[in-house]
């Protein structure tokens, strides 16, 4: 299968002209008439009577998971319930946050939900900038390293992390900065 | 005539044989009393109070209203449960006006409508508001036709309202106007459930709506009511049984958590809990002191992972049924092994159905580590994207008592992941091992086998769901032999005529058969239709399809003839 998996799924309201993927220019035709339809499509039928009607006994051959309609069988107002909570959690504050590193040419992106404690999250920002940061105290700071981390938080202040509980950091942090410890001295001092 | 009949009929009056009746309450149990003789059939049609009608179009209101004059009670339920996952196109029926305005001549004391899949317009629900004065309880589950503006002429005119229960409908929702026309007079409230509805509702009007209700025993919120809100809801109601909350965070407030962890702690009769919308390890803990107490417990909007899961449940020793989301994957379901020895029903719903990427969710050894910690499971409907068949038939041999049997494995006809081995065996064991076994959905990879286990071995079954299975017609010959079989409902699968005219002389003693992506052809269900006339035989046309090929059959029993109201596109043959 070269085709990239689009996923089916009736309530998108994905721009599936813009989205990058390989395949023929004009396939995702296909795709826009069966999501439009309620539900009498089924993309492989053709497919599907041709293997039955020649190989009887042999086994039926299932289309991909994508095509099917109605399949797996999850009811409507389910699905859409897992839609809205992956919309806010996409665009909600606390998930994908963005992450700057000084000195680094750009920025990368990551999924705080993904995590579930102060270290997890360090050990991840460690590997993804290939930087030292150090041990956390309450008065002191990130001393005894090279870079400090620090977020943005829902008022858009800059706090040093790991001050609060890890639940009420990941439902207000917006973005983090992992910045030179010379430079963070100012926050962890107060 | 036989003496012994001529005696028992004079010892019994009729009134006093309808006043023993009167005590018997199920549909099936008055169902055989009405077979016993022609005085008890009609002491019985007289005595009934409530009527069950699974299919609406199996009878027509006027026949329901001349056999039972006295109803107070109807349930009916409409469309085929596979329009459930969109494939029954909309307009196809089940639309409610008609018994209506029927049991607005007959049963002007009507005080109970449950439906489940119908149509239900606004014009409905006022008509049902303004002619049914005693009106009293309405159900509404996955019906659609419907906005909250029929919800507003509920609220204005049953004056006697004890139950309003909105389940995931296909509702159109205008906004929230309709809880604050609940007059300040009505103080009978015992049921309200609304949590399906997205728009926000009055706080204040719900606040003064729950201080009232004196007798409010199911109370559950939709989203937008906060945390906050639900502790004042739960001060003026500590007597409720059942609970749906709203959203389970918000911003911090300086110390609420003890006041709000106390307001569950007072709700000394709380036995189900649902709702907990986006729940967090932070606020989760207030629930703990109405744990211990829990018997059902529905976690399916909630988001948790295993530690909080694990948690959680450690305080839930009395839970009968539990229904999660994927995301706790097997972990989480050690827990509920290990926490949970009374457990009967276990639902795990995928968390992203369509984007396995996502998270793996839960596999065959978390369905293992339930099975060995909750003998007592009878329930299961579980969404796995793997499965073998030693785990299916360990599970059927920890839990011997399983009634009903639902696993879906999500990707269509896939194999054992380990032996790559069809899933035959492992349902297998359970129609072998499980004999109460009644309700069975099977997946994954499947031959006939499967459904010659199923024909041999399970004589209890009455609802059989299949999809992407089976390798020829003898799947589907196989499970028309099962002496209960009630409801078939069949997709995609290799079955054509043969099959299908192989249930013949078994189609009038079901519900129903549905048949859709088969291999099904308009002449075999012309044929099926000519020879049993007490069968409606429905074909849905598609535009697109061959004009030859049924692509979508629906058949069932019926005492009312054709439809009369059906769309150009069901024919009915």
């Amino acid at each position: 299968m070269d085709q990239k998996r689009i996923p089916l799924n009736l309530f998108d309201n994905f721009d599936l002209a813009t989205e990058l993927r390989l395949g023929l220019p004009g396939s995702d035709d296909q795709t826009e008439k069966k999501t439009s339809l309620s539900g009498n499509k089924r993309s492989s039928s053709e497919m599907e009577s041709t293997t039955c009607s020649e190989e009887n006994e042999s086994r039926f051959s299932p289309p991909m998971k994508e095509q099917v309609v109605g399949w797996p069988p999850v009811r409507s107002y389910r699905k859409n319930i897992l839609q809205v909570k992956k919309n806010d959690s996409e665009s909600g504050s606390g998930m994908y946050v963005k992450v700057s590193m000084d000195g680094a040419p750009y920025l990368r992106k990551v999924d705080l939900k993904v995590y579930t404690s102060y270290e997890e999250l360090m050990k991840g920002l460690q590997a993804m900038f290939k930087c030292n940061i150090g041990l956390y105290s309450e008065k002191e700071g990130y001393n005894g390293s090279m870079h400090a981390p620090t977020y943005e938080d829902k008022d858009g202040d800059w706090m040093l992390v790991g001050d609060v509980p890890w639940e009420m950091f990941i439902s207000s942090c917006k973005r983090l900065r992992i910045m030179k410890s010379c430079e963070a001295r100012g926050l962890g001092d107060s | 005539m036989d003496p012994n009949k001529k005696r028992v009929d004079s010892l019994f009056p009729d009134e006093v044989l309808e006043r023993v009746l009167s005590l018997i309450t199920t549909h099936k149990d008055r169902s055989s009393i009405s077979l016993v003789s022609k005085s008890w059939y009609n002491a019985e049609r007289w005595s009934r109070r409530h009527v069950f009608i699974g299919n609406c179009y199996s009878v027509s209101p006027q026949i329901v209203a001349k056999r039972f004059p006295n109803i107070r009670s109807v349930t009916i339920k409409g469309k085929p449960r596979f329009s459930d996952f969109n494939l029954v196109p909309d307009d196809w029926g089940a639309d409610v006006f008609p018994w209506l305005s029927v049991f607005a001549t007959v049963y002007p004391f009507l005080e109970e409508l449950r439906l489940k899949r119908m149509v239900v317009s606004d014009e409905s629900l006022e008509f049902l508001a303004t002619k049914f004065v005693g009106f009293r309880n309405l159900s509404l589950m996955s019906c659609d036709g419907f906005s909250t503006d029929g919800l507003k002429a509920v609220a204005t005119h049953c004056k006697n309202l004890t139950e309003l229960d909105i389940q995931e409908n296909g509702i159109e929702d205008l906004g929230g106007h309709w809880l604050s026309c609940f007059p300040e007079s009505l103080t009978s409230l015992e049921i309200l459930n609304f949590a399906s509805l997205n728009s926000e509702v009055s706080f204040d009007a719900l606040e003064k709506l729950v201080s009232r209700c004196k007798s409010l025993r199911v109370l559950k919120v939709n989203r937008n009511i906060s945390l906050d809100q639900l502790q004042k809801l739960l001060l003026h109601a500590p007597q409720l049984m059942e609970l749906g909350t709203g959203t389970f965070m918000q911003e911090l407030v300086s110390g609420p958590l003890t006041e709000l962890k106390n307001a569950f702690s007072n709700c000394k009769n709380l036995l189900t809990l649902s709702g907990l919308w986006d729940a967090t390890p932070l606020y989760l803990p207030v629930i703990y002191p109405a744990c211990a107490r829990l018997t059902f417990l529905n976690l399916s909007y909630a988001t948790l992972r295993s530690v909080e899961l694990a948690n959680l449940l450690a305080h839930c020793k009395s839970l009968r049924r539990l229904w999660l989301l994927d995301t706790v994957g097997d972990k989480g379901l050690e827990a509920v092994g290990s926490c949970c020895p009374l457990l009967e029903e276990l639902r795990v719903f995928p968390a992203d159905p369509f984007d396995e990427e996502m998270n793996l969710g839960v596999t065959e050894v978390g369905f293992i580590s339930v099975s060995r910690g909750c003998p007592k499971l009878h329930y299961t409907l579980y969404f796995c994207r793997q499965m073998t068949n030693s785990a299916v038939v360990a599970v059927a041999q920890n839990c011997p008592d399983f009634t009903h049997f639902r696993l879906c494995i999500m990707t269509p006809g896939q194999p054992d992941y380990i032996t790559k081995e069809p899933m035959d065996e492992g349902f297998g064991a359970i129609v072998k091992t499980c004999t109460k076994i009644q309700r069975l959905a099977v997946s994954g990879l499947l031959t006939d086998r499967t459904f010659e286990y199923i024909g041999k071995y399970a004589k209890n079954l009455e609802t059989l769901s299949v999809a992407f299975a089976g390798s020829s017609d003898l799947g589907m010959e196989y499970v028309l032999g099962c002496p209960k079989l009630r409801k078939l409902e069949i997709r995609d699968c290799p079955f054509g005529n043969a099959a299908l005219l192989s249930g013949l002389m078994k189609y009038e003693s079901m519900r129903s058969l549905w048949m859709s992506a088969c291999n099904v052809t308009m002449n075999g269900c012309r044929v099926l239709a000519k020879q049993r006339p007490m069968l409606n035989v429905e074909v849905i046309k598609d535009e697109e399809s061959d004009d030859s090929q049924a692509h979508k059959v629906y058949v069932y029993r019926t005492v009312a003839g054709p439809r009369r109201d059906a769309p150009p596109f069901v024919l009915t043959l």
